[in-house]
């Protein structure tokens, strides 16, 4: 059985904007926004919450796109991009703090951007 | 006007468990900015997916915090079981609800031992912990585990509870809520304490809700969001209500956690009455292919796993949004306008568990 009904609408870049800004303008929270390396895309969701009504809007990009910051609208949202960008190297267009890449620090730059690992795991390769 | 200044506060403070750095803008003692800094204790436990099988990465998920490690556990494994569409039995369900529910009271007690510390109360700190340990010890009689319990797994847990021994903690609860009482009484009533906490880093229900706040944190400002409403594991059968104060302060949110503990032992009492015969966990076959967004009450407020397979036996991700990543930037806004002597509390206001915030 579900716990709660979760929806995932699929845009384009060129409507993230706007539609963060209906979820803004219809009182909900931003709960969250992650990113996941799909093949050679990255998958963005953004995600949403009002009176436990969990919702989910998902951008698709390349590696070299530029996504516009949604912190003008939920302020908040500069941990998730500078997260984003420090970790995948995603470049966040227009943050309200911008830490050039030093919110989260790490050894190597955007290591989650070409995840490999070779024989480390008991599991790996099999 | 007075000439502006910037002072660093941490990542190594003496009231920081954990480093966060705060460079505070201020003129004369009044606090007019804040650049929060975190990323020191980066471990990259979400890429650590694609080296362990699903089933073995609870023991990492469990391992993002050591102070609610089991309900970390949990929501991972209730990820995953969404995905697969598992239906765990009751008993493991009722099982996840009372571990979470004394995680909540360990947390708690940690906190409010803490935050007495930072004011300079040793002896409620004191207090405070002694009374976790009676939370611990049955943790440990349990589960096995102070502080990492281990106990959850895909499909289930891993350990049961024996009615007589539900019943043995049912009983002690008695006496331990009355001790609780004795030690609420100082948190919420004595003058000190007042005079450190109220009206001190006061966060607005407009500012709150906004900025993402979650658990006490917005439950102090009156936003009534408590994850367990949204009925996982055993909640849906239990009678409760999100416990809010509406002062916004770091007094508000002190209360909050306080008035939580009875809550928690409430829920707790509830669930070992009602808990069911059966098994305690299902087979599991076959491997995730699909996501879900598992989403929780941790002590400190929602906690999200995002779990995403693809049909084998690694996941393609695992993103792990903990309360305290999202309760930064209200604690920016907390900070505006404050004394600089104020800051400690406020920061600790918030319980930040950092290392559970990057993971």
């Amino acid at each position: 059985m579900k716990i709660e009904q979760q929806t995932t609408v699929v845009i384009g870049i060129e409507h993230l904007i706007g539609r963060v800004e209906q979820f803004r303008k219809g009182g909900y929270r931003l709960v969250q926004v992650n990113c996941t390396k799909i093949g050679e895309e990255f998958e963005i969701n953004y995600s949403f919450e009002k009176d436990y009504r969990f919702e989910n809007i998902r951008i698709i990009i390349s590696p070299d796109s530029e996504v516009p910051s949604i912190s003008g609208m939920y302020w908040g949202a500069f941990v998730y991009e500078n997260e984003m960008h420090d970790l995948f190297g995603v470049a966040v267009k227009g943050m309200n703090i911008d830490f050039n890449g030093n919110f989260i620090k790490t050894s190597i730059p955007y290591p989650f951007r070409n995840l490999q690992f070779q024989g480390e795991g008991p599991c790996q390769g099999k | 006007m007075s000439r502006k200044i910037v002072v660093p506060f941490g990542p190594q403070h003496p009231v920081l468990p954990e480093p966060i750095h705060l460079d505070l803008v201020l003129e004369d003692e009044t606090v007019v900015d804040v650049i929060p800094s975190i990323g020191y204790v980066h471990r990259g436990l979400e890429t650590l997916v694609a080296k362990r099988e699903y089933t073995e990465y609870v023991y990492i998920a469990e391992r993002t915090c050591g102070i609610c490690s089991f309900i970390h556990g949990m929501t991972y494994c209730q990820g995953i079981e969404q995905i697969m569409d598992l239906e765990v039995p009751q008993r493991a369900l009722y099982l996840r609800t009372i571990w979470s529910e004394y995680s909540r009271l360990h947390s708690h007690l940690l906190w409010l031992g803490l935050f007495a510390d930072a004011m300079g109360f040793e002896n409620l700190f004191m207090n405070a912990w002694r009374l976790r340990e009676f939370v611990l010890d049955v943790l440990e009689e349990t589960t096995g585990g102070r502080v990492i319990q281990g106990s959850c797994k895909v499909g289930g847990v891993r350990r049961d509870i024996s009615n007589e021994r539900l019943a043995i903690m049912a009983a002690e609860l008695t006496q331990f809520e009355a001790d609780l009482s004795d030690l609420s009484d100082v948190f919420l009533h004595d003058d000190s304490i007042q005079s450190r906490l109220v009206n001190v880093g006061t966060l607005s229900r407009t500012d709150a809700y906004d900025l993402g706040a979650v658990g006490p944190v917005a439950r102090g400002s009156g936003v009534a969001i408590d994850l367990r409403k949204t009925g996982y594991a055993a909640y849906g059968d239990l009678r409760f209500e999100p416990i809010t104060e509406t002062s916004g302060d770091s007094y508000g949110r002190c209360a909050v956690r306080v008035r939580e503990l009875f809550s928690s032992i409430d829920l707790i009492r509830q669930a070992i009455e009602k808990i069911p015969e059966g098994d305690i966990e299902v087979k599991v076959k076959g491997n995730p292919d699909g996501e879900y967004f598992s989403r929780s009450e941790q002590p400190r407020g929602e906690l999200v796993h995002y779990l995403k397979g693809n049909g084998t036996k690694h996941l393609v991700r695992s993103r792990i949004r903990t309360p305290t990543l999202t309760n930064i930037p209200p604690l920016v806004k907390m900070l505006r306008g404050c004394e600089l002597a104020d800051v400690p509390v406020i920061v600790l206001s918030i319980d930040p568990c950092i290392g559970c915030a990057e993971r």
